[in-house]
């Protein structure tokens, strides 16, 4: 029993990308069991270690964490990586969960029609631009603040950084008007063990091409999900 | 001095409801400033307050704290309602996760497209008897206790018996197949806290009907 995470997923980045991020900035080895078909993802429920029958789930410390949230909060606390009183937590929490929204609309992209393509890349840019990137420029903005809370490596770094470069490739050039993130980005990038898993090899996951969301499309069973959706955020059974 | 935490936010539940319920089964004194017109939102954004230009906002203890999950996760914490070690939080977690999808779309099924209203609506049923009441009920019949975690009180508690009340509203029966529920249903209702809450008058907000929507449609320009 080697005690590593391992986490189950499809073999791409959707809601387990963070957990990836999170577990190698912390410097964790993990492994991975990403289910390739269909079949392989029912099985995974019918064995019934997935809570709401639903992935990404970790299996941790004798638990099958479920829950994206969940997830990072156990790993961000068993690794110290969020901050050292409730009030840095709070700020921590503001902070990741504000990005999380965008992250959503980010990442369920490549899924959008092709005809909705392009409006939907213009929104991740506009809000990136007005609503999200200008909080994390400003919490920077003070000499000597080299992470967002506390002045220490926070799971709120670990995910921006992720952020950035997501949004980036919506949008490359998207940092030109924040020059505090650009340097954030290039300081946290250069930590040893963010750097590692820039490198490729790593267990990061490319973005989704088209043989990707269709191979997730089979695997999820996503056309037969039903949404709920309003203002482009689509709340998709999946 | 003791300054009670301030809400604001519209007259309606939207995403300030789980705020509302956890304050009041906590036994935290709060009040609230409604926004009523768009002008008040504007002001309020004006104001530089909310980090994102959203509400849910909450100030308390000299934070001005927005984000549904960051607001309920300070005050489960503040009020020891978030277990007694990581792995309580990790199982309260997953759990409130869970009961905050099924309230999201429950949230949300006011806005769905005309013509998809008893689409969405069996969806939401089928998912809280298929997929998310079983495990609470789950939870409550394996270890016997009173409460989803660690045998006390927490947030995980709280956000539970909002959901039941909630799909309840939208199907009266729902809990029919599920006795551990309906036990936890009758048991949570007696709490002395919580029988405050629910009495007429008290600051929990009604279900939200046409009117609500259009309200909000207006304060916050959406549609």
């Amino acid at each position: 029993m080697s005690g590593k995470p391992i986490l189950h997923y499809f073999n791409g980045r959707g809601r387990m990308e963070s957990v990836r991020w999170l577990l190698a900035a912390a410097g964790v080895e993990f492994e991975e069991r990403n289910f390739e078909t269909a079949e392989q993802r029912e099985n995974l429920i019918k064995s019934g270690k997935l809570m709401y029958q639903q992935v990404p789930m970790v299996e941790i410390d004798g638990m099958y964490l479920v829950q994206t949230r969940a997830i990072l909060r156990y790993i961000a606390s068993k690794y110290n990586l969020y901050g050292k009183d409730l009030k840095e937590q709070a700020l921590i929490d503001m902070y990741v969960e504000g990005m999380r929204d965008l992250y959503d609309i980010i990442m369920l992209q490549p899924l959008c029609l092709p005809q909705d393509r392009k409006e939907t890349l213009r929104v991740i840019a506009e809000r990136a631009n007005q609503r999200f990137l200008p909080v994390y420029e400003k919490a920077l903005k003070d000499p000597g603040k080299n992470y967002l809370v506390g002045n220490q490596l926070s799971w709120a770094d670990i995910l921006l950084l992720e952020f950035i470069l997501m949004v980036e490739e919506c949008k490359p050039g998207i940092l030109s008007a924040f020059p505090k993130l650009q340097e954030f980005k290039a300081r946290i990038s250069k930590l040893p063990r963010i750097q590692k898993f820039l490198q490729p090899g790593s267990q990061r996951k490319p973005p989704m091409d088209d043989q990707a969301v269709e191979e997730a499309t089979k695997i999820f069973n996503l056309e037969k999900g039903l949404y709920v959706k309003h203002k482009g955020v689509i709340l998709a059974d999946f | 001095m003791a300054v009670k935490p301030m809400l604001h936010y519209f007259n309606g539940r939207g995403r300030m409801e789980s705020v509302r319920w956890l304050l009041a089964a906590a036994g935290v004194e709060f009040e609230e400033k409604i926004l009523k017109s768009a002008e008040d939102f504007e002001n309020l954004v004006k104001g530089g307050n909310l980090m994102y230009q959203q509400v849910p906002m909450v100030e308390i203890d000299g934070l001005n704290l927005v984000q549904t999950r960051a607001i309920l996760k300070y005050i489960a914490a503040k009020y020891n309602l978030y277990g007694k070690d990581l792995k309580e939080k990790a199982l309260i977690d997953m759990y409130v996760e869970g009961m905050r999808d099924l309230n999201e779309m429950i949230m949300y099924y006011p806005l769905c497209y005309p013509g998809e209203e008893e689409k969405n609506l069996n969806f939401i049923l089928e998912r809280a008897t298929e997929r998310f009441f079983p495990v609470y009920e789950k939870a409550l019949k394996s270890h016997g206790k009173n409460y989803l975690v660690g045998n006390q009180m927490s947030w995980a508690d709280i956000q539970l018996f909002e959901a039941i009340l909630m799909v309840e509203e939208l199907k009266s029966d729902i809990l029919s197949a599920f006795p551990k529920l309906q036990e936890f249903k009758a048991r949570m209702s007696k709490l002395p806290s919580i029988q405050k809450f629910l009495q007429p008058g008290s600051q929990r907000k009604a279900k939200m009907d046409g009117k609500n929507l259009a309200e909000a449609k207006k304060i916050f320009k959406f549609d």
